[in-house]
């Protein structure tokens, strides 16, 4: 089944003369992981409340689960998941206290409310924290919970935005599992970030910059869009080289790690190896091979120098 | 059926804060408990030393008696004494003293026949000063010779007392009722306005409004416990102040509770709308005590509503306070019942049935 969840045409958000989000378009199919990868202040959020009915467009057509946003957001309120980006939940209350609340609100038959809260609590690992405060809980605890309460109601679209900033790299991990869980059960999950990892595990990416998206595809496809135009430099004083490279035009970022400077190139560059030669001029004693591309090359590549590329 | 489940889910949420927010849940008794003692004490501190003088125009043995004995009960202090009715008046007008009393010629046939023995001229227009001078009105004297067994005992008026300036004499217990006016206006308002703000502050109203709740439903959920917690204070100071400051429970309990609940729920209902308007807790305080201020100076709660001018009055019907206030009393001191009241109920409720409404109206569940 290849129905969209969530079909946009020209979504715009306008704050005074501030364009937040800028004609985005969106396909998202069901049962998919989509992700916004983005910098602060690129339209993540503003797109995201849009798409859950809580903002109004200033322009766009919007449908999602097959409602016509915003005119049906009340419909499409019992059917969606939404996790925001601050913390959200009743901190004086408990994680028991929490879900029941929530339970109640969205209106869950009684015979299902307690089954569907143990159900929770087990899958997300909370069983232990189930009587603390939310008050007294680390930011991993905390996110699990928000993710056990936005699964609550067992949702058809989860909006994620940014699940995973106050969480380390091993509970992210975790935390993915759960996600890909869900969405293995059929759940779409629209889940914003500006982390690479965790905008690697999408099946879908779309790298939004000042409200516009500037990519929109596999991870594994924007990376190897930039096949043959990373390459990895190590040598002596390559402090100087990178001031040098970066004011080139043929260079879109050189960036240093460790001891080799990573140096990504425009797609005009017909043999980066020589081009770099060409550039750092004669007597560097220089080593430099092509490099396979990551997201952050893909990331720069979308965001950096003026935009798209 | 959902609906009221909701409700009931949004009752219990705000009991559970409720009660974990140690310093929300004391004001809940401190502030009627600190006002009415406040109020209460200043208005009961007894008065002593007035300042008085004497005409006596019966030149006799008894009237030095009696003198006497109103001089050690302390309550006057004995400054001045006059030849004339006309002069004392005088002073009393030009502030020298607050009160004269007066002998008249024939006390000692007065005594006789156990008549009132003599006249106080009261300055009321301070009510506390006037209050202190009343009580002696019936002080019990102890008089050797003639009087009839029985007069001058507790009881039974021993003076004539006559009020300049203020003969609708008020009394103080009317300070206590009124009180419940105010306290529940000060709570109920700030306790909803700011429920409501600090969950958009904190972001929980984010979460609130993806779900499919009613505007309505989250707000008539919010205002149950609140409810209980103004029937409560009222219980303390209408409790307390019978007991400390002995105000007098003229009327019905169904009265007064039918009274105080249509009172809260306009309250409520004004504080629901100040959340719908203010941005943040700060502002939510501040509209609290825009409200506040005029409740407590224009209801009747400081001010007889009679001795202020029209525009002020027109003003001070368009506070629940002043309709309340004049219930409160009713109830309390004059043992009015409910079906005396209706007016006043009927313009509390009307003014819940619009407020609401036009808070769940103002009310949107989105981020625009
Ligand atoms: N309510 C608002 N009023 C005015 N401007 C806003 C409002 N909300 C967002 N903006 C502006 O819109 C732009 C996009 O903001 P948004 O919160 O969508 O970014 P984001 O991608 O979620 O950023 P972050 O990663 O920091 O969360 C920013 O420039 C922000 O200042
Ligand atoms: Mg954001």
């Amino acid at each position: 089944m290849t129905e969209l969840a969530i079909k946009a045409q020209g979504l715009t958000r306008l704050f005074g003369d501030l364009t937040a989000v800028d004609a985005i378009d969106l396909q998202i199919e069901r049962g998919r992981i989509f992700g916004f990868l983005g910098p602060n202040g690129s339209g993540k959020t503003t797109a995201i409340r849009m798409l859950c009915g809580l903002l109004t467009p200033s322009a766009g057509e919007v449908t999602v689960l097959g409602h016509p946003i915003p005119r049906q957001a009340e419909l499409l309120r019992r059917e969606i998941g939404y996790m925001t980006q601050k913390f959200s939940l009743f901190t004086d209350l408990s994680t028991l206290e929490n879900l029941r609340f929530m339970a109640s609100i969205y209106g869950l038959p009684r015979s299902r409310r307690k089954g569907r809260i143990e159900a929770v609590l087990a899958q997300f690992s909370l069983q232990e924290l189930r009587d603390r405060r939310l008050d007294a809980m680390s930011g991993g605890q905390r996110q699990r919970v928000a993710l056990a309460v936005a699964t609550l109601h067992e949702p058809t679209l989860l909006f994620l935005d940014e699940p995973t900033s106050a969480v380390d790299p091993e509970n992210r991990r975790d935390f993915w599992e759960k996600l890909f869980d869900l969405s293995a059960a059929g759940t779409t999950i629209l889940v914003s970030t500006h982390y690479m990892d965790e905008a690697e595990r999408c099946h879908q990416l779309a790298i939004l910059e000042r409200g516009r998206i500037r990519r929109d595809d596999t991870p594994q496809a924007l990376m190897s869009a930039l096949e043959g135009r990373v390459v990895e430099v190590s040598g002596e004083s390559l402090r100087p080289l990178r001031e040098i490279l970066v004011t080139q035009p043929e260079i879109i970022s050189a960036a240093q790690q460790g001891n080799r400077l990573r140096v990504l190139m425009t797609p005009e560059v017909e043999d980066p190896l020589q081009c770099l030669d060409r550039l750092a001029g004669p007597g560097r004693a220089l080593e430099r091979t092509l490099a396979r591309p990551n997201l952050e090359d893909v990331f720069m590549a979308a965001t950096a120098k003026g935009g798209p590329a | 059926m959902k609906s009221l489940v909701r409700i009931l889910a949004v009752t219990q949420k705000e009991f559970l804060q409720l009660s974990r927010d140690r310093i929300s849940f004391g004001m809940v008794v401190m502030i009627p408990l600190v006002q009415l003692l406040l109020f209460g004490y200043a208005i009961n501190t007894e008065v002593r030393h007035v300042p008085i003088g004497i005409v006596d125009l019966s030149n006799s043995a008894a009237a030095r008696v009696i003198t006497e004995q109103v001089r050690v009960t302390q309550v006057v202090d004995i400054i001045d004494h006059y030849d004339t009715p006309q002069e004392a008046e005088q002073a009393v007008i030009a502030g020298a003293v607050r009160a004269v009393l007066l002998f008249p010629r024939d006390l000692p046939r007065r005594i006789a026949s156990g008549d009132t023995v003599g006249q106080w001229l009261v300055d009321g227009s301070d009510t506390t000063i006037s209050q202190a001078l009343l009580s002696l009105r019936s002080m019990p004297l102890q008089l050797s010779a003639g009087a009839p067994a029985g007069a001058y005992q507790r009881g039974n008026p021993s003076f004539e007392v006559s009020l300049f300036f203020n003969p609708e004499r008020r009394s103080a217990v009317n300070i206590v009722p009124g009180l419940t006016a105010i306290v529940l206006t000060m709570t109920m308002i700030l306790f909803t306005a700011l429920a409501l703000v600090r969950e958009r502050e904190l972001g929980n109203m984010e979460l609130l409004i993806t779900t499919p709740i009613h505007p309505l439903e989250l707000m008539v959920g919010k205002l149950v416990p609140y409810i209980l917690v103004g029937l409560v204070q009222v219980a303390i100071i209408l409790g307390l102040g019978h007991v400390i400051f002995r105000v007098p429970f003229a009327g019905g309990l169904a009265a007064l509770a039918v009274s105080t609940l249509a009172f809260i729920a306009a309250s409520l209902t004004l504080g629901l709308i100040i959340s719908t308007v203010a941005r943040s807790q700060l502002q939510a305080m501040q509209l609290t005590i825009f409200i506040l201020l005029p409740s407590i100076l224009l209801s009747g709660f400081m001010f007889p509503y009679e001795a202020m001018p029209l525009a002020a009055q027109w003003i001070a019907e368009a506070f629940p306070a002043t309709h309340y206030i004049r219930l409160v009393r009713a109830v309390v001191l004059r043992g009015a019942e409910t079906h005396l009241l209706g007016g006043e109920l009927l313009w509390l409720g009307g003014f819940t049935v619009l407020g609401l409404g036009l808070a769940t109206a103002r009310f949107r569940k989105t981020l625009d």
